[in-house]
């Protein structure tokens, strides 16, 4: 039977290289997502617009509609939130996909209630 | 070994996504309370459209617009960090504090004008009621209660970062938690974007 068996040597200073090549990437990394000022204080801005929109949709007395249209605007605040000031947009691809776990569940498991109390 | 002694070795991807993880536990948390609303709302629908009635908008969207100007502050601060702008990032982060603290006396008198009006959990005038009035304002506490617990765990969070960022523990090289205090203060932002609406506004 033959077995092999690999053997890395790394040198102290070829480990020195690979951590500091790691760490130029990751500034890099950091100076390309460098989000300027102007981008948080615009995102502030809708989202106080739409904050006065969400009253003004609620005054307007849609019935039913209006929790429609206030869920729909909070949800859009709410993504703009994490999309821009929780840096979504900036991040690995993984962390934009596992947000949508949580969100997920909570919606099937709303989803799931509803279609017992709807049609009970 | 002494040239590799000042190499660090840091994980930011891992500490962001720890940060990420507890906080889809907090969306499951305010989503079962937010489940509990949805339904009894059906079920109750003019009961809560009247007691939406006894809540004041005003100090609702004030509160509101504090927190989203605090969610900016707080991304303001990570930027000044990430310019290795010490002071300015210091001052974002007190600028923070001092809304979240602003947020929490605004709570503070708009609960006590509920229960001197005689709204508060088990009170004569709520009992008799109706039951769609009593979950009504029992939902109303416990969630925005829960949320103004938050708020001050996030205050005490920041002030915690702020006394690390003066130590230069936090600084422009090395400033992941200053990022994942942000991350909490923001998604407490983003619950109270939801609770607004739903207490606040007669819909």
């Amino acid at each position: 039977m033959v077995r092999t068996y690999f053997k890395i040597t790394v040198t102290e200073k070829s480990w020195a290289e690979a951590c500091l090549r790691k760490k130029i990437m990751e500034q890099k990394h950091e100076e390309r997502t460098h989000v300027p000022t102007r981008v948080f204080v615009i995102v502030w801005i809708a989202l106080v617009c739409l904050t006065g929109l969400t009253i003004k949709a609620a005054q307007m007395k849609m019935g039913e509609w209006s929790m429609v249209a206030n869920i729909v605007i909070a949800s859009t605040k709410a993504s703009l939130v994490l999309w821009f000031f929780m840096h979504l947009k900036y991040e690995k691809r993984v962390f934009k996909l596992l947000i949508f776990v949580p969100l997920i569940t909570v919606s099937i498991i709303i989803g799931l209630t509803f279609f017992d109390i709807w049609y009970r | 070994m002494n040239e590799t002694a000042h190499i660090e070795h840091r994980d930011y991807v891992g500490a962001k996504l720890g940060m990420w993880l507890f906080l889809f536990t907090e969306i499951l948390l305010f989503g079962g309370m937010f489940l509990v609303y949805s339904v009894y709302r059906e079920v109750n629908t003019a009961d809560f459209h009247e007691a939406g009635m006894e809540m004041n908008m005003t100090i609702g969207a004030v509160n509101t617009l504090i927190l989203l100007t605090s969610s900016l502050t707080m991304a303001l601060s990570i930027s000044a960090i990430k310019r290795a702008a010490k002071m300015r990032s210091i001052l974002f982060q007190a600028v923070t504090i001092i809304l979240g603290i602003a947020f929490l006396v605004n709570k503070y008198f708009e609960w006590s004008d509920h229960i001197r009006h005689g709204f508060y959990p088990d009170s004569p005038k709520l009992l008799a009621m109706s039951h769609g009035k009593i979950l009504f304002f029992g939902l109303y506490y416990v969630m925005t209660g829960i949320h103004a617990l938050h708020v001050v765990i996030g205050i005490s969070i920041i002030g915690f970062i702020l006394i690390l960022t003066l130590r230069d523990s936090v600084s422009g090289t090395d400033y992941v938690k200053l990022e994942n205090a942000g991350l909490f203060w923001h998604l407490v932002d983003v619950i109270w974007i939801y609770l607004f609406p739903l207490f606040y506004l007669i819909l």
